[in-house]
């Protein structure tokens, strides 16, 4: 199976006078797994919601392969979609729940007793089929629902924060799980969420997506290499990257008493961003005063003040610095990214 | 579960003050069906079988067989609860789910309906009921009492639609149902409780019912048990045990259905949707 592409152009809601999405353009290869990321209410649920056909696009066009589908009621659209919530029907077992498409497509009763026992056991729920959904543990909800989402083998899958409900230890299993069926299926597939991790983990692209439009669109590691603006700079990296907003001088960026010299940096009002992994503790360097130190495991997140600048770095094992501490820390001159004032980009 | 509260017996014995006004009604009902004569809360005399001759003489007084009237009164019930529930739940649902023109005046006039005395318009009904060759019919009298009753069930079911998920909705849509299979195979059933509830409220109040098939009825062979009760009052010497005994009669399948059904009525309350 190869997939079914999908594209998106120039898609656009509106709620009354309010704009909920703004001009999407993207395009999704056969087969392919597509984070949309952003915080709540940035528009991607909206966009799944166009797509799986639940919302009429003010503007725009939907395509799956080449056929047209903005226009179409969700039966005939052939999507499969996981909510957040679920929403398994309570009144049914796992087993109606999962045929429950395939019943409304009016396939033979021994058809459908193959494929739901097929799908089930491929999510390891087979043997509870009988229950009803309340019977079930959240983990294996959430199985139910994506077998009911996939039984009738739809042309795209959307996922709407699909684990946001599970237990933190189930959600990083259930994560690779998804992936690796989703890759065995091949079938084109769009995740909705909030969690950048997630997002990076799991897709082939992402999405990034805040105030209804879409900021920047490139597998994991570009959007974490190269952020198209700071909006993406900031949302994706955990702990975020520090941003600092200053002026760039021939002899390098500054804000205040903070300055760093930075040859090869552009001129001008601008941002600079570093990822806290990058900056290191070092005997040279600006000065700063310790403010917090926080205990990741492998690593201290500390923050400090460097004249009146706010950073968060990540320092390895066994640099512990004390609170209150003076230190200096050091930026690698080939690590930072620069924004000019807008928040876009400058420079590869 | 509450637990009883520590002065329990205190309770028990202001409840059952507050209640003993009914109690006597009930138990002078009881004994009254079941003796020739009741003196006070008395019997006087032995027991008299003759008090239920309606039960097997067919006609009594020149009435209708007392068969004819609960074939009636339950037709009557049954089709008016059925109506309600059919109508109710479908506007309830468009009320809930749907935007439409006119939407909020129009919950606003359910309302106001449902607050209307229905008694003023029986003379208006009456009329109605002539030029669409309704009076005097089973039929038309339904139609009535169902339409008086909507209202409340429009508003009762609205609040559980309320309840349900968008999600549980939006979930069907995709799975490939229609609009109408959403309503018939998810969003139905997870009101069960709420229609079960209206039911058994319709079918109580439809049986109870007395005014409109007092007023719009007028020939024995359409009478409801009601009409068959009101009956006795007309002649000069009421006979007390025969009325009692039809009285009884007329009460049990209320009270039959009361105690299979109090649990769902206790949900309108609370009208919650649990799986």
């Amino acid at each position: 199976m190869t997939g079914t592409p999908l594209k998106l152009k120039n898609l656009t809601k509106r709620f009354g006078r309010v704009t909920a999405v703004e001009g999407i353009n993207l395009e999704v290869q056969g087969g392919e797994l597509v984070a949309f990321l952003g915080p709540s209410g940035c528009g991607k649920t909206t966009t799944l919601l166009m797509i799986a056909g639940i919302y009429r696009p003010t503007e725009g066009e939907i395509y799956f392969g080449d056929r047209r589908v903005d226009h179409l009621h969700p039966k005939d659209r052939d999507v499969g979609m996981v909510f957040q919530s679920y929403a398994l029907y309570p009144h049914l077992t796992l087993f109606e729940n999962i045929a429950f498409p395939l019943r409304l497509k009016r396939f033979s009763e021994a058809m459908i007793r193959e494929r739901v026992q097929k799908t089930a056991d491929l999510l390891g729920i087979g043997k509870i089929l009988d229950r009803k959904p309340a019977q079930v543990s959240g983990g294996q909800q959430q199985r139910a629902a994506l077998a009911r989402a996939l039984v009738k083998e739809p042309q795209v899958l959307l996922l709407d924060e699909p684990l946001s409900n599970l237990d933190t230890q189930i959600r990083l299993s259930a994560r690779a799980e998804i992936r690796r069926l989703q890759q065995n299926l091949g079938v084109t597939s769009i995740l909705v969420t909030h969690d950048q991790a997630e997002a990076l983990a799991m897709a082939d692209r992402v999405a990034v997506f805040s105030t209804g439009r879409l900021q920047q669109y490139d597998p994991p590691e570009v959007l974490y290499q190269s952020p198209k603006n700071t909006f993406v700079a900031g949302f994706v990296g955990s702990p975020p990257m520090n941003l600092i907003e200053g002026e760039f001088t021939a002899d390098g960026f500054k804000r205040g008493a903070f300055q760093i010299p930075i040859p090869g940096a552009p001129i001008g009002k601008g941002w600079l961003g570093v990822r806290p992994e990058h900056l290191t503790l070092s005997a040279e360097g600006i000065p700063a005063k310790v403010m917090v130190v926080e205990t990741l495991g492998r690593e201290f997140l500390v923050v400090l003040d460097a004249h009146g600048v706010r950073l968060q770095a990540l320092i390895p094992e066994g640099q512990k610095p004390a609170v209150n501490a003076e230190v200096r820390i050091k930026i690698p001159p080939e690590r930072p990214h620069y924004f000019d004032a807008q928040g876009l980009r400058i420079g590869p | 579960m509450p637990l009883l509260p520590r002065n329990w017996p205190l309770f028990w014995v202001v409840l059952t003050l507050l209640t003993l006004p009914i109690l006597i009604g009930v138990i002078w009902l009881i004994l009254t069906a079941i003796f020739d004569q009741v003196h006070g809360l008395f019997p006087a005399g032995p027991p008299d079988p003759e008090n239920w001759r309606f039960l097997y003489e067919g006609s009594v007084g020149g009435r209708p067989p007392i068969w004819v009237a609960l074939k009636n009164s339950a037709v009557f019930a049954f089709t008016v609860a059925a109506l309600e529930l059919l109508i109710a739940s479908m506007a309830a649902y468009a009320i809930s789910r749907m935007k439409f023109p006119f939407r909020t005046p129009y919950l606003g006039m359910i309302l106001v309906l449902h607050a209307f005395p229905a008694v003023s318009l029986l003379i208006a009904i009456y009329y109605i009921l002539r030029v669409m060759g309704l009076f005097d019919t089973l039929i038309g009298v339904i139609l009535v009492k169902a339409s008086l009753e909507l209202p409340l069930g429009i508003w009762l079911m609205k609040g559980f639609f309320d309840h349900l998920s968008w999600d549980m909705e939006m979930a069907a849509l995709v799975d490939g149902a229609s609009r109408w299979l959403v309503f018939w195979k998810v969003a139905l059933p997870l009101v069960r409780p709420g229609l079960l509830a209206l039911g058994t409220f319709a079918l109580l109040s439809a049986w109870g019912e007395f005014i409109l098939p007092f007023t719009f009825i007028v020939s024995g062979k359409s009478w409801t048990l009601a009409l068959y009760m009101q009956s006795f009052f007309r002649e000069a010497f009421v006979d007390y045990g025969l009325l009692a005994a039809v009285g009884l009669f007329y009460a049990l399948p209320v009270l039959i259905l009361f105690l299979v059904g109090q649990r769902y009525l206790l949900n309108i309350y609370s009208g919650g949707v649990k799986g």
